[in-house]
């Protein structure tokens, strides 16, 4: 019998965990480091292929992604020899998707070709805004101008890119934003993230928010303006929004991104990378050690970084299928819904439809446009009390 | 025994910070009754709540041996009174048990309505005051002012006050002096079959119930039988003593002296203060005038935060109500905040004390509902019956009329603030009775409805007048009033525990105020709800909380599905803080909010 993971695909995730700088919004695992031995974390990556080839060898790989962190900091070489080594375990599909997120700067755009030759297929670019202002208020190092010319450069080596913007940001006005979505999507090509502004404890950001000090952020409604603009811009432009914040013509969406939605298997290697994996028919959550040089540590003396290796309960699984699925316009499919238990939300998402902020229609369950927006109150209700 | 001429009992009157529980430290130290060693800040205050709040609650009495410059031997009986308008009968009890008064006023901020409130009972007992302006070694210090205030507002003679700081010790000396020459001795008749007042009962953990008493006439003895007049009980006396503060064992007790004894009495709720103790056999024929049993005042709901909570409430409340036989209670049941108890108080200080000594003591969290008056409700049938819950408020139709608790509140305030404090009584349906001068303050006096009081008066009070104003009141009795039953109903559910009694003319600014408060309490939901204040059918209020609009994590990948799901079991678990109503759930701090009563 088919296992779960299998509706959902299986992909690779590879995390680079240093940046030039951090931007005060950012909680990712990044680190600012002088010095970085790209040969050692060649081996140590390429270590942990192997130990994690060995345990899912033959299953079909359909994507590898590159985050960061700033993965285009990384040698191209390197870059590499980490696709090399992941398709001598798995088999990948004819079209595998190999994406490596990137900073719009012309030192990165160098080498973008070499990232092609190594066998990327894709470019994500953090160009996060179009005007200089607030680009330095998000504590970019990069100017709009710059951000332009290094996407020229994308374009030109790559099918496939995307950039990301942020909006909401402080002090932005609904129309400043909606001239801004318009110009993005004239340079678009086929695919766009766009991020709601995000306040994170732990970043430069949570702290100045919690003193009081972060002023100009929208409240909910101006917040719930921008989102409902940012809709219908996109969907005019033959862009719909096919998960909460990404947008793409129809077949450009993200297949690695669609893994974790889809609740698919994922194997996640680097400092601080998450992983599902199901082994011996169950799922379990992986989770590598977040300090860069305790995670080589590990790796060099005990032959891997992970520091969680969980079997998830049927109900963790249960809740992450919903939690990662309904951020999908495609929603989730109710045959596997059933077959993961969801039977005992029956009552919570039945009342849910009534209030017409869920629908079953085709076999599977989704947001209606108006649950949409507030997703998180929705998974509140169906999950219960 | 100690003859009557060589006794004298007295009780001290004061405001809250004027420095009575000071005065009677030092009066009790430099008699030598407690060693400087065993000397604790305030010594009659026993509660750590009486101790924080500068407030007695129980009455404490002290029995100083003192040496006169006449260089004869007198027994001087201090009854530290509660003192708080809520224990107004038990004031009134204490002060029939002695002869004269301290009326200690801090010469730096003049009389209080709580002093006058307490000064009339005084007068009432027929007491002879002796005024002590304390404080006087501080600069603000103002003895002619306040002289001439006592007599102005109180009208009694101030030419011969005490001049005082019972901080640094002055007058310490002239005060003992004039309470032996200028307070009577008390009178009585040791061969009169005994008389004594219980003026005041406690639970000891280790000698259960322990009561004090005032003997009137006769003499009482370790081992006698004696009987409460009112409940009919007999007792034997186990052990009779003098307090000193600490117990003393006495043989006897006679007339003019006050002592306390044990008598193996289970509760105290078996005592009631006021009753009259003799001998079981040859006891006196009528007992003494003026006893009245404890009546509740305010009534609320108490409820558990935590449902679990429930056993446990319900001991420590039982463990209360041993201790306190003004303290009353009921099981309740709310649909919106589950299992607790209708509880009965004195007034609003005794239901805040009953409270903290609820979560204090017994580490409880504890939802109040809004404090409610007693009602009496005048059936069409004829009937008559008491009304301690707006939820058990019956159909208007089988109602002829209702009657509602009044007070006449004394006010005294900087005419600065006097506009808005007539402003204020007269908002709250007041009447004006007397309206009077003292030097820059103008005494206010109101007759106000209760309910109007118990709602926020208090607060507003403070607020309206920087603080400056005091506010003391007493019950009067029951007046017909246009009173209807105002319902809160969230998304068209009825909310029960918010339902409250309310004049007519003042629900709908009433309801106003409750579900504007609401709107900004309850979290928005994925709908919009409506909120409403409505009597019977009719809605008189009404607000609607648009639904929420976003609330939507803008990314979540990989690498966020665990903290994704641990954030969702979290707030599963935090549900159980939640109140359902219907669709709708309401946080429990939504209800502690809307009625709170300070707000």
């Amino acid at each position: 019998m088919a296992e779960d993971w299998q509706a959902g695909g299986f992909g690779l995730y590879v995390h680079w965990p240093f940046c030039l700088s951090k931007c005060p919004y950012c909680d990712f695992n990044s680190h600012v480091a002088a010095t970085i031995d790209q040969a050692a974390w060649g081996r140590a990556y390429l270590a942990e292929i192997d130990r994690v080839g060995a345990l899912t060898k033959g299953r079909l790989l359909q994507s590898i992604f590159f985050g960061g962190g700033t993965p285009s900091l990384m040698d191209a070489e390197l870059v590499a020899a980490i696709i090399d080594r992941a398709r001598r375990w798995w088999p990948t599909v004819n079209d595998v998707e190999i994406t490596l997120e990137a900073n719009p700067t012309s030192v990165e755009a160098g080498r973008f070709r070499g990232y092609r030759d190594g066998g990327v297929t894709r470019v994500s670019m953090g160009i996060q805004a179009l005007n200089d202002a607030d680009l330095r208020a998000l504590g970019r190092l990069h100017s709009a101008d710059e951000a332009m010319r290094a996407f020229d450069v994308a374009r030109g080596v790559f099918d496939r890119v995307s950039f990301d913007l942020i909006y909401a940001r402080q002090n932005q006005t609904l129309e400043a934003w909606r001239a801004e979505l318009k110009q993005a999507l004239g340079l678009a090509i086929d695919h766009l993230s766009l991020y709601q502004l995000t306040i994170e404890e732990g970043t430069a950001f949570g702290d100045r928010y919690n003193a009081g000090k972060l002023r100009g952020l929208p409240d909910q409604d101006l917040a719930a303006d921008m989102y409902e603009a940012t809709q219908d811009i996109c969907e005019a432009a033959g862009m719909p929004a096919y998960e909460v914040s990404n947008h793409a013509r129809l077949g450009a969406e993200s297949r690695h991104n669609q893994i974790y939605w889809r609740y698919g298997d994922y194997v996640g290697i680097g400092p601080g990378a998450h992983g599902r994996l199901t082994l011996g028919g169950t799922r379990h959550a992986t989770e590598a050690e977040r300090s860069p040089a305790r995670w080589m540590q590990l790796v060099d003396q005990r032959g891997h970084g992970d520091i969680v290796y969980e079997p998830l309960t049927d109900t963790d699984a249960l809740t992450e299928f919903l939690l990662m699925g309904l951020r999908l316009r495609e929603g989730v499919d109710l045959g596997r819904l059933d077959a993961l238990g969801g039977g005992v939300f029956d009552n919570n998402i039945n009342g849910l439809i009534d209030i017409e902020m869920l629908e079953r229609a085709d076999g599977r369950l989704r947001l209606t446009p108006a649950g949409r927006p507030v997703l998180n109150a929705v998974l509140r209700g169906v999950l219960g009390g | 025994m100690t003859d009557l001429s060589h006794i004298r009992n007295f009780s001290i009157v004061a405001h809250i910070d004027h420095g009575k529980s000071t005065l009677a430290d030092r009066l009790i130290q430099s008699t030598g009754t407690v060693q400087d060693r065993d000397m604790k800040a305030q010594l009659l205050d026993s509660m750590d709540i009486e101790r924080e709040r500068g407030i007695t609650i129980k009455a404490n009495t002290v029995r100083i041996d003192y040496v006169a410059d006449n260089g004869e031997k007198y027994v001087l009986n201090l009854i530290d009174t509660p003192g708080h308008v809520d224990f107004g009968y038990e004031v009134s009890r204490s002060m029939r048990a002695v002869e004269g008064s301290l009326l200690v006023v801090d010469s730096t901020q003049g009389v209080e309505a709580q002093t006058l409130a307490n000064v009339y009972q005084a007068i009432d007992a027929d007491h002879e005051i002796v005024p002590v302006l304390n404080k006087i070694d501080l600069p603000a210090s103002d003895v002619d002012r306040v002289k001439e205030q006592i007599e102005d507002v109180i009208g009694i003679d101030a030419s011969q006050s005490m001049l005082v700081s019972a901080k640094t010790g002055i007058g310490i000396h002239e005060t003992l002096e004039a309470i032996v020459h200028r307070l009577p001795a008390p009178k009585g008749d040791r061969n009169a079959p005994l008389k004594a007042m219980l003026v005041d009962s406690w639970y000891d953990s280790y000698l259960g119930v322990v009561v004090m008493i005032r003997v009137m006439d006769g003499m009482i003895r370790r081992g006698e039988r004696i009987k409460m007049m009112q409940t009919g009980a007999v007792y034997g006396i186990d052990k009779l003593s003098v307090l000193k503060p600490q117990m003393v064992d006495i043989a006897e007790l006679g007339p003019g002296e006050i002592g306390v004894f044990t008598a193996s009495i289970k509760q105290v709720r078996d005592t009631r203060v006021g009753d009259t103790i003799t001998h079981e056999k040859k006891g006196c024929e009528t007992p003494l005038p003026g006893f009245k049993p404890a009546q509740p005042v305010v009534f609320c709901g108490l409820f558990p935060v935590d449902a679990n909570d429930f056993e446990p409430l319900r001991d420590a409340i039982e463990k209360l109500a041993l201790n306190d036989a003004s303290f009353s209670f009921e099981m309740e049941t709310s649909a919106a905040l589950g299992f607790g108890f209708r509880c009965g108080f004195l007034g609003l200080l005794h239901l805040e004390v009953i409270r903290d000594r609820l979560e204090r003591e017994y580490d409880l969290d504890l939802i109040t509902t809004a404090p409610s008056v007693v009602y009496q409700l005048y059936m069409k049938d004829g009937e008559k019956r008491e009304l301690h819950n707006p939820a058990d408020m019956p159909d208007l139709t089988y109602v002829d009329h209702i009657e509602e608790p009044r007070i006449k509140a004394t006010i005294l305030v900087p005419d600065d603030y006097l506009g808005d404090v007539l402003k204020l009584c007269q908002d709250r349906r007041g009447v004006q009775l007397d309206l009077t001068y003292a030097g820059s303050r103008a005494l206010v006096v109101y007759d106000l409805p209760l309910n109007e009081v118990v709602f926020d008066f208090y607060d507003r009070l403070k607020s309206v007048t920087k603080g400056y104003a005091s506010f003391d009141y007493q019950l009067t009795g029951y007046q017909e009033d246009s009173l209807v039953k105002m319902s809160i109903l969230v998304n068209d559910e009825p909310v029960d525990a918010l339902s409250m009694m309310v004049h007519r003319d003042r629900a709908e600014m009433r309801g106003r105020a409750m579900v504007e408060k609401l709107k900004d309490l309850i979290p928005r939901h994925m709908f919009k709800i409506p909120i409403q204040a409505a009597i019977g059918g009719k809605v008189i209020a009404r607000e609607t909380l648009s639904a929420l609009r976003k609330d939507v994590t803008a990314k979540c990948y990989g690498g966020d599905a665990t903290r994704k799901r641990k954030l969702l079991d979290k707030q599963k678990a935090g549900k159980k803080k939640m109140r359902q109503f219907g669709k709708v759930e309401i946080p429990q701090e939504a209800f502690i909010s809307a009625l709170k009563m300070d707000d």
